[in-house]
């Protein structure tokens, strides 16, 4: 699919931003051979190029989704690579860094391999593949570092599950620091938030819902810092929730250690006051949190503390939500109303444009050593065209998704991609 | 379609405004007041020798248990025959349908039976709210989950007003496993409404997250929450979780929570004692006390038909097609 483009396409009367420069400037763009040929104010229009004026809007580099369940292999009713790289297409996004919790898990190199041939012929955007850190994400045994590596894995990771065993998860951060690769490392403690229906507190309380403490995910974290100081081995937290966690990672990073950290954009916008009556669609993995948890994360973007914001991307089959919320399955979709959730953080005053953009694109590009997350010459013609004023409604039942399971069905959301272009080819018109 | 409903000239409350009975959460005093007034109609006509009455002529009732209780359940088949209604049980806490994934099949079948009144018990928190979106008729919650059971703090309150005059200023002891009842939040709510001061005393392990916010004093020691207070509500506590998980051992439990004449010595001389049911003797309550003069356990029984009746009757007014 993502073979190079024949005629060259050039953008103009662009807003260039590139987080990764600080570039905010009006100028033009021009994708040759499905890679940035010419960027700046000043690029001369290219008279064999198709062209796209962009009417001031923005210009920036493709999103990049750490951490998505695509539902191959095992899961294709909930979604496929097909149905995720559309819904990733129409928000923006042009790289998803694929979960490896499927069935099979992703812990051998011809399952690596059998997802790149998969997605070379199914999927409109790119795919990156994390690979387990343990067999059968089991956390007992580690996974073929080194050959999941050559076969193409991008980084590893456990999935929505945590390594209980110190032993192991230390075992596996020295192997994989020789090799220098990154783990991806879900952070919460399995048994001490077991049976839990939503965040511990009040709320849930009165809701006579088990709860799941945020000191859960801190408790493992801490942990996992010790073990990086002990091991040097170059950690990411995929998911964090909770204002403990945001002070663990900043002293972990004061103290110069290669820790980093992501947050779903719904962590961002929505707390646990949106489960409501039982609604289970607001039934995430790590739960919603309380506001002043949420707070604390949007400020630790602002700050730089967290370094990428991802979807948590976790489509479901509606009968598993259509039941009682104890009962439900955990998560929502999100890649394709990533940017425009995210967006909001923008428009509310909370956090830059660049520095939203920088942690879709820039940020997990360096961490997972991608080419791309930068508008510069060389880079892959990976980018998003993206209105950041349009208004509109959103309607789950227009998503691309197989799965309908949004948090922001029938939200006021501001600004969307008006087209997405992987590797100089449109995935992605809007209207 | 909705009928304009005429204050009855008996009650000078205003209408009920709701059309099921999910929780106490989102009654007002008056909603309270209103079914406490009814319920007390219902105590006269079920201490006659004709007991019935024809409020519910030709309606269908069904109670639907996902759990067993043969207490609850039958209090409401009572009730639900003294009004006139054609009543039907459904037990399926052990057949087939017994799993949330069916949960709203069930209700789908059931609807389409055409009945009047659902009256529901499930194993988990919000389950018949969730029923109650997909249905045409009136649900009650006969408890769902450790959320709430409705009829049983309505029930609690109509045995604690006839026995003290009032609920407004009394100061309540919930004891007992908190955790996991939905009989303490309900409770909780009601008392909290109608003005009372609530108590809860209970081990930490057995209280919710953040339970003071729920409108609570908290005591870890018996003897002190007990002090001065005018009337004591027992919980059951599950044999299951008192072996090391919750508690360390039933001994232990007893010796600090459970009640016994020692510890009731503390609360007010004219203090009342309650309990839900079904009761663990020597476990969470004494026998002596259970079965004392203090002990409002079995006028509790007599009180749940008639606020389930009155709950029934309320709701039955409200249907859409009602006379």
């Amino acid at each position: 699919m993502l073979t190079h483009a024949s005629r060259p396409l050039q953008f103009v009367n662009a807003r260039l931003v590139c987080p990764a420069s600080g570039r905010d400037e009006i100028g033009s763009l021009l994708v040759d051979n499905g890679v940035i040929a010419e960027v700046g104010p000043d690029v001369r229009p290219a008279a064999r190029a198709e062209q796209v004026d962009c009417g001031g809007h923005v210009l920036a580099p493709g999103l990049i989704d750490l951490g998505a369940f695509v539902g191959e292999p095992g899961a294709e009713h909930r979604e496929t690579l097909a149905t995720a790289s559309r819904a990733a297409a129409a928000g923006g996004v042009t790289a998803i860094v694929a979960r490896p919790d499927t069935t099979p898990p992703v812990d051998a190199p011809e399952i690596v391999d059998y997802l790149t041939r998969r997605a070379r012929d199914t999927a409109s955007v790119r795919i990156h593949t994390l690979a387990a850190l343990t067999k059968g994400l089991e956390g007992r045994e580690m996974t073929e570092v080194g050959l999941l590596l050559e076969a193409g894995a991008v980084a590893f990771s456990d999935g929505p599950r945590s390594v209980a065993s110190a032993r192991v998860m230390r075992r596996a951060m020295i192997y994989a620091r020789d090799f220098d690769a990154l783990i991806c490392h879900h952070v919460e403690d399995a048994e001490l938030s077991a049976g839990g229906a939503m965040n511990e507190g009040e709320l849930a309380s009165r809701l006579g819902l088990p709860g799941r403490p945020a000191a859960a995910e801190a408790l493992v974290l801490e942990r996992d810092v010790r073990l990086v100081a002990l091991t040097g081995a170059r950690y990411h937290a995929s998911l964090i929730t909770c204002a403990d966690s945001v002070a663990i990672v900043a002293d972990a990073k004061k103290r110069g250690l290669p820790v980093t950290c992501g947050v779903s954009a719904a962590h961002l916008t929505l707390n646990e006051n949106d489960v409501g009556e039982y609604r289970t669609f607001f039934k995430l993995a790590p739960p919603l949190r309380r506001e002043d948890d949420r707070r604390a994360l949007v400020q630790a973007l602002a700050d730089g503390v967290i370094d990428v914001v991802c979807s948590g991307h976790d489509p479901q089959d509606v009968e598993t939500k259509r039941r009682p919320f104890a009962e439900a399955d955990d998560g929502a979709i999100g890649v394709e109303t990533l940017l425009s959730a995210g967006l909001r953080l923008v428009h509310g005053g909370d956090v830059t444009l660049h520095r939203l953009l920088h942690a879709m694109s820039t940020r997990p590009a360096e961490l997972l050593r991608l080419p791309g997350g930068a508008l510069k010459v060389g880079a892959p013609a990976d980018l998003a065209l993206i209105d950041l004023d349009a208004p509109f409604v959103l309607d789950a039942a227009t998503l691309k998704s197989k799965s309908k399971n949004t948090p922001f069905d029938q939200a006021r959301l501001q600004g969307r991609a008006l087209r997405t272009v992987v590797a100089g080819h449109t995935v992605y018109p809007y209207a | 379609m909705r009928p304009i409903l005429m204050a009855d000239p008996a009650h000078p409350h205003p209408p009920f405004p709701h059309r099921h009975l999910l929780g106490v959460a989102g009654l007002s005093p008056a909603d309270i007041k209103g079914l406490l007034a009814s319920a007390e109609d219902a105590v006269s006509l079920s201490r006659q020798v004709e007991k019935k009455s024809a409020t519910l002529r030709g309606r269908t009732q069904i109670n639907l248990f996902f759990e067993n209780s043969t207490r609850t359940q039958s209090s409401f088949e009572i009730a639900g025959k003294r009004l006139g209604a054609d009543v039907m049980n459904m037990a399926v806490g052990n057949s087939s349908i017994k799993k949330g994934e069916t949960l709203l099949d069930t209700a789908a079948t059931l609807n389409a039976m055409r009945p009047d009144i659902i009256v529901v018990r499930h194993h988990a928190a919000g389950a018949v709210a969730l029923l109650a979106q997909k249905v045409d008729c009136s649900v009650v919650n006969a408890g769902d989950g450790a959320h709430e059971h409705p009829t049983q703090a309505l029930l609690d309150a109509l045995t604690i007003t006839r026995a003290k005059g009032r609920i407004e200023g009394l100061v309540v002891a919930i004891c007992g496993d908190v955790l996991h009842s939905r009989v303490a939040r309900s409770n909780i709510l009601l008392l909290n409404a109608l003005g009372a001061r609530v108590r809860v005393i209970a081990p930490s392990t057995l209280l919710p997250a953040d339970v003071e916010r729920l409108g609570v004093t908290v005591f870890r020691d018996m003897r002190r929450g007990l002090e001065g207070v005018d009337v004591v509500m027992m919980l059951r506590l599950q044999l299951e979780r008192m072996n090391g998980s919750f508690v360390p051992s039933v001994k232990e439990y007893f010796k600090h929570f459970g009640l016994d004449d020692a510890k009731l010595a503390y609360a007010k001389p004219d203090a009342v004692v309650m309990h839900p049911g079904p009761m663990n003797r020597g476990v969470e309550i004494a026998s002596d006390v259970a079965d004392g003069p203090r002990s409002l356990i079995r006028d509790q029984v007599e009180m749940g038909v008639a606020v389930r009746m009155a709950v029934l009757e309320t709701l039955g007014r409200r249907l859409p097609n009602a006379a």
